[in-house]
């Protein structure tokens, strides 16, 4: 018993700690990190949050960080349903090989494709727009999303489709109204992990765009001459808040998703 | 092989009880003597499985103590007990063979090569997996895969009891009767204690030589299964068992004649001492509740015949009270009026649904 | 249970495909068409056959040689994140609170690595490892430990193998204890009444019933740790020389860098494959010999 509150302690503090040093960085002033060496800051200060939240080049990172994802994540789930809903319930042509090809993308290293898809998305001119990001990222969301939707589409009893078609409701009412309650964990999950994917991505959202994701932002002040790390590392944990948010959300969606076996 | 004894023994899930309603095992003393075929019986959430955890040492008792053979085991965990248990579903080690699987038991404790070898085949053979020995235990169907549950309950020859948990919920009815007998012969053979939870009636009476019955968390009776039939010591038991079930009328009780609704029924005996601001009963197995004509012994209107084949129960009304009663054969009641008699020696009176005399 | 045919399930299924083949198909057809092409710039292409791919399985070219050490690199990487993540995570799962309010407490801990942006992550092991402002490089400069990921290889690899570690492996111990959470209560009572030990109940019911977990865990691990790119590129940047340049640092090196773009594209392609065999390969014996034990 003992041993083990000990290893989870452990862990624990292996994942805490970077995190509690880049919240103590970013406290801290340019000044007091490059002079001396404290484990806590000495003169805690707000500023470089400040800096980020007045600067439209920082703050908008995050805006269009967010319309990408929130984009991304609404078409993966919409379209996945229904095509989950067909690989759990019928046999059509193809559908083996299909739902293995869609697997496969995911297998694609976002390096293979970011110079294509720097030459297509500016082709059809949508080049540094938020829609650019957001079905560029399609490519890996869904099919993960397809993925964990069939597996809890499959553990609703087919014979609820079957009493709701006998009452008379249409196929898209069906769905809607019935369908869609009934798996709301099984969307919850596939939502979750579509945003988790969209929102940590870098190689794919940087190249389609001019700097427009949080990411990109980062990179390019961690590139330039004198560091400013105090500001980098407050935009670090501003970024963790959405991401801390969304899980504290859907932490009993996913704890029941985990529980299903699936994921 | 053990005698085992509960000693005031109870249990609440929660810290600290203070109601009745708090506890999930009543206080209860009794005896389980070796060599015994027991049957817990009792509907779901009546404290059976809290009851079969606290002997196989799963479940530590908030109060009271657990003997085997007068050593205090109450404290005692499971694996030190030398208990056996076989739960509702299968459970089966995955990566091992059906031998590798009857074998563990065994294996975990030093047992010597040979000697495991011995018991192993002699359990499979009774139970049939005899041809089975060396498959995977996980291609199984979940007959054969409770088969070897219950046979790793068995194998251990020196355990205390084997305790079942409702382990036939899985096994397909054809089957059941068939492992429910081979249970029983088995029993015969290896003389050791077992304990059968279920809360089928006719699996509890075919299979025990005694039947325990609990209700909301305490036993109510426990006896052989023709007493538990003809002297049913709790309204419950007769509910519970036989069907259909006992009728048990509210009744005004003085002296040799119970007053039901009104109408007079003579008693076999004087019950001149009941409980003053008891709740009386009287219970009466269908039975011995005969349908007559109209207007003998108490009248009631009759509402359907169920034909069970051999025989028939008529379902009556007296008052407002709904019965069943044994329809003789050749008794036909023409409309809805009949009379009913009650075979006086078999009526039990109740005082707060516990027998009285 | 029988799934009844029909074909116009495929009108379900069409917007996924649509969209999935809009951004996968094209795509690819520009990387295999890139890849048998050169070019001299102002867009004029020639055809040059398999001659980016000889060039680049030939070890003795300087494009060869270079993709053969990435590939060495990107292996060596894949193989450690794998035999430290996966024990690490079991054991993990294996410790976590299996009831009440420290369920949702950890598993929101264990999952925050896993939300962070992939280049932040870099950069928290950035801030984290520096000799010089850094918690965990300043306090092993301070043992006297020769620590410096900037410049020397062992400590390149360590740090980005440590931030490996601590943002994957909670998607690794997440897995697990899903399936340790599907094992009913009566397999431990019964191992218990068994008088199994500790270690026999983890390896007689709780790794079987964690194999099909385990199998999409690795898969996973190894899939994504191949395709591992932004983490050591914000933190290493590939460095020192070339000691941390996997395949795709070298592969966005040399498309995005030099724009050689037939060369990265058959580089692209070729690493593409690799990735799908192996997983393909694994996945296939996996589950065979998963059948084989169920049969």
């Amino acid at each position: 018993m003992r041993a083990r509150h000990l290893v989870l302690f452990l862990y624990m503090l292996f994942l805490m700690l970077p995190i509690y040093w880049l919240l103590s960085m970013s406290l801290k002033s340019n000044t007091e990190i490059l002079s001396r060496f404290s484990l806590w800051p000495l003169a805690p200060t707000l500023e470089n949050y400040n800096v980020i939240f007045t600067d439209p080049s920082w703050y908008n990172g995050y805006i269009n960080s967010l319309i990408y994802v929130v984009i991304n994540t609404i078409i993966s789930v919409t379209v996945a349903l229904p095509a989950a809903y067909a690989f759990s319930r019928y046999k059509f042509l193809g559908d083996k090989h299909l739902f293995f090809w869609l697997l496969t993308n995911r297998m694609a290293p976002p390096a293979v494709f970011a110079l294509p898809f720097f030459n297509l998305y500016s082709a059809i001119g949508l080049f540094n727009t938020h829609w650019a990001v957001a079905l560029a990222h399609c490519i890996f969301n869904v099919p993960l999303a397809v993925w964990i939707l069939e597996g809890f589409i499959s553990g609703v009893p087919r014979e609820i489709d079957e009493t709701a078609y006998i009452d008379g409701y249409s196929f898209p009412r069906f769905f809607v109204k019935i369908f869609i309650p009934l798996i709301a964990n099984g969307i919850g999950v596939a939502a979750f992990f579509c945003f988790m994917f969209s929102w940590v991505e870098l190689l794919l959202a940087r190249t389609l765009t001019n700097n427009m994701p949080i990411s990109s932002i980062m990179t390019r002040t961690a590139s330039a001459a004198g560091m400013d790390w105090g500001v980098l590392a407050a935009a670090g944990i501003l970024t963790l808040v959405p991401g801390a948010l969304v899980i504290w959300f859907v932490r009993n969606h996913i704890a029941k998703g985990f529980a299903l076996g699936r994921v | 092989m053990a005698r085992i004894d509960l000693v005031e023994l109870a249990h609440s899930y929660k810290p600290n009880p203070r109601s009745e309603a708090d506890y999930a095992l009543q206080p209860m003393t009794m005896t389980w003597r070796q060599g015994g075929a027991y049957a817990l019986l009792g509907p779901s959430g009546c404290g059976k499985t809290t009851l079969l955890n606290i002997i196989s040492g799963l479940v530590v008792p908030s109060h009271g103590s657990v003997h085997f053979d007068d050593k205090d085991v109450t404290r005692l965990p499971t694996e030190r007990r030398n208990i056996a248990q076989v739960f509702q579903f299968p459970v089966i080690y995955d990566t091992m063979s059906v031998f590798d699987n009857l074998a563990f038991p065994l294996r975990n404790r030093g047992m010597a090569r040979p000697a495991v070898e011995a018991r192993v085949r002699e359990i499979a053979h009774l139970l049939d997996l005899g041809s089975d020995l060396g498959r995977r235990a996980r291609g199984l169907g979940a007959d054969a895969k409770q088969k070897v549950s219950l046979g790793r309950g068995l194998v251990r020859a020196d355990v205390a009891a084997v305790l079942f948990d409702e382990p036939l919920t899985v096994i397909d009815p054809a089957l059941k009767w068939e492992l429910r007998s081979k249970l029983k012969a088995l029993h015969r053979r290896l003389d050791i204690t077992m304990i059968y939870v279920t809360h089928d009636q006719t699996e509890a009476l075919t299979f025990a030589d005694t039947v325990v019955v609990m209700h909301d968390g305490g036993i109510v009776q426990s006896g052989r299964p023709d007493e538990l039939f003809d002297r049913p010591e709790h309204t419950f038991v007769g509910h519970f068992i036989g069907s259909p079930g006992m009728n048990v009328m509210p009744a005004e009780v003085s002296g040799g004649t119970a007053r039901v609704d009104g109408h007079p029924i003579e008693l076999a005996g004087r019950f001149d001492r009941l409980p003053t601001g008891a709740r009386i009963e009287i219970g009466v197995r269908p039975e011995y509740t005969r349908l007559a004509g109209a207007g003998q012994g108490v009248p009631v209107k009759v509402e359907r015949i169920d034909d069970l084949g051999r025989i028939r129960f008529a379902r009556i009304r007296l008052g407002a009270l709904r019965l069943a009663a044994f329809v003789p054969p050749g008794v036909a009641p023409e409309g809805d009026a009949a009379g009913v008699v009650f075979d006086p020696a078999q009526i039990h009176v109740y005082a707060d649904s516990r027998r009285v005399g | 249970m029988v799934k009844p045919l029909d074909n116009k399930a495929w009108w379900l299924v069409l917007p996924v495909f649509l969209l999935v083949a809009f951004n996968a198909i094209v795509p690819m057809m520009t990387v295999v068409n890139y890849s048998v092409q050169d070019t001299f710039g102002n867009n004029q292409f020639f055809w040059n056959g398999v001659g980016w791919y000889t060039e680049l399985l030939d070890p003795s070219t300087e494009l060869g040689g270079r993709f053969y050490d990435s590939l060495g690199r990107n292996a060596l990487f894949s193989s450690i994140i794998l035999a430290i993540e996966i024990p690490l995570g079991i054991l993990v799962a294996l410790c976590m609170p299996k009831k009440g309010w420290p369920v949702a407490f950890t598993l929101v801990v264990l999952a925050l690595p896993l939300l962070v942006p992939w280049n932040v992550v870099g950069t928290i092991w950035q801030i984290f490892a520096r000799t010089d402002i850094g918690l965990l490089g300043h306090t092993l400069f301070g043992l006297g430990i020769d620590y410096n990921y900037t410049q020397d290889v062992f400590s390149a690899w360590a740090t980005v193998i440590a931030m490996d570690v601590w943002h994957w492996t909670s998607l690794v111990a997440l897995l697990c204890y899903a399936g340790l959470k599907s094992i009913p209560d009566a397999f431990y009572q019964a191992a218990k009444i068994d008088g199994a030990g500790r270690w026999a109940v983890f390896r007689t019911i709780e790794l079987p019933k964690m194999g099909r977990v385990l199998l999409i865990a690795v898969l996973l691990r190894f899939m994504d740790s191949f395709m591992i790119y932004t983490e050591p590129f914000v933190v290493t940047g590939g460095g020192p020389g070339n000691s941390t340049t996997v395949l795709s640092i070298d592969l966005v090196k040399i498309a995005l860098g030099q724009f050689d773009l037939g060369k990265a594209a058959a580089m692209s392609i070729v690493y593409y494959l690799i990735i799908l065999v192996v997983c393909w390969v694994y996945y296939t014996v996996m589950t065979q010999v998963d059948d084989e034990k169920r049969s």
